[in-house]
């Protein structure tokens, strides 16, 4: 039984502090890209500053697997601005354009209606029962630039989560074999 | 340090950064264009002019629409969304922005046109306050590139006004 103890204990001494070096690298990377993703949240004002277009309402201009820049100012909205909004019970943010303005005199507030380029009716379908128009409130980011493509990764690792596994699984086994 | 995967990541690392380079590149060459576009719109006629049963004002207009739009266009535009909106202000709306009219100018070649339409999309007012109501008709642009930032920017025109009487 002794053989036992011994193997254990030299099997111990050697990886451990490769293992705690692999996880502390790995959580570096991975405390790094939330960083990159917080601070984009401070520069650009929006919850999401980054959004994947995920339907075909805007054709031609913005195409299923696009990336669209998002940046919420305090400056008014405005009609034509491409703008991303959650309507209330829907969590998948929407991103159209606004055809509609109303500005309250007193307040400010502004009633805003949107329609999707490629739709043929404006989105007062897609608003909860009831609701006429969006608030400033419901409004996420306007849509400041856009890659094309880049966005099909996400696509894909949603609607087939077997890749996202298969991929973490990959790059686990990745982290644990290297060598340094 | 020459293994086939450190050599694969390199290049893949390399390429991403190069490409995400000239997405720049080609986004910021749209700043070197002046664009000096011109509109003109014109309101035929008044169809019609009534109270809904809701309470609102609605209008319906038919406009001459034209424009010359071609010096929006560089190598990067893959289209540009082109809108007539009518703007308005009311005692309780210090400001309203109505879309009449929109459309997609996919190439150059399109730029330049002339189009007798009704309004696309209802003038309705939130409220009763149409009635001899003097308003703005003006042309937005949205330029979409290809790769890059979009943008946007309208031409104003002044002096359209609706009749006093609903009809």
């Amino acid at each position: 039984m002794g053989w036992i103890g011994e193997t254990v204990d030299s099997v111990k001494s050697i990886q451990m502090r490769q293992l705690l070096t692999q996880a502390v690298s790995l959580g570096m990377i991975v405390t790094s890209a939330l960083i990159i993703w917080k601070g984009l949240m401070c520069i650009t004002g929006s919850e999401s500053p980054v959004v994947v277009v995920l339907s075909g309402s805007m054709e031609p201009a913005f195409k299923r697997g696009d990336i669209l820049f998002l940046h919420m100012s305090k400056d008014p909205i405005r009609a034509g601005e491409i703008v991303v909004f959650n309507i209330d019970g829907r969590e998948i943010p929407i991103v159209h354009r606004v055809i509609k303005v109303h500005e309250r005199q007193d307040t400010g507030e502004v009633d805003v209606l949107t329609k999707g380029d490629n739709n043929y009716g404006d989105d007062r379908l897609l608003y909860a029962q009831g609701q006429l128009y969006l608030q400033r409130h419901h409004i996420m980011g306007r849509a400041v630039g856009f890659l094309p493509y880049v966005g099909w990764v996400t696509i894909i690792m949603t609607e087939k989560p077997i890749i996202k596994y298969i991929l973490i699984g990959a790059l686990g086994l990745l982290v644990i074999t290297s060598k340094d | 340090m020459h293994s086939f995967g450190y050599r694969l990541n390199g290049l893949l690392t390399f390429a991403v950064t190069i490409l995400a380079l000239m997405c720049a590149i080609t986004s910021l060459s749209d700043n070197f264009n002046t664009p000096s576009p011109s509109a003109e719109i014109k309101i035929i006629n008044i169809n019609w002019f009534q109270k809904q049963p809701q309470g609102h004002d609605e209008v319906s207009l038919m406009m001459n629409v034209s424009a010359d739009l071609q010096s929006l266009f560089t190598w990067n535009t893959k289209q540009v969304f082109i809108f007539v909106a009518a703007e308005y202000g009311t005692p309780k709306n210090s400001l309203n922005q109505v879309s009449l009219w929109d459309a997609i100018i996919p190439a150059k070649e399109n730029a330049k046109f002339w189009i007798h339409t009704s309004n696309k999309y209802r003038f309705v007012d939130q409220g009763n306050n149409l009635r001899g109501k003097k308003f703005n008709l003006t042309m937005h642009w949205h330029v979409m590139p290809k790769t890059g930032k979009m943008f946007a920017d309208k031409i104003v025109l002044t002096g359209y006004s609706l009749p006093e009487e609903y009809r």
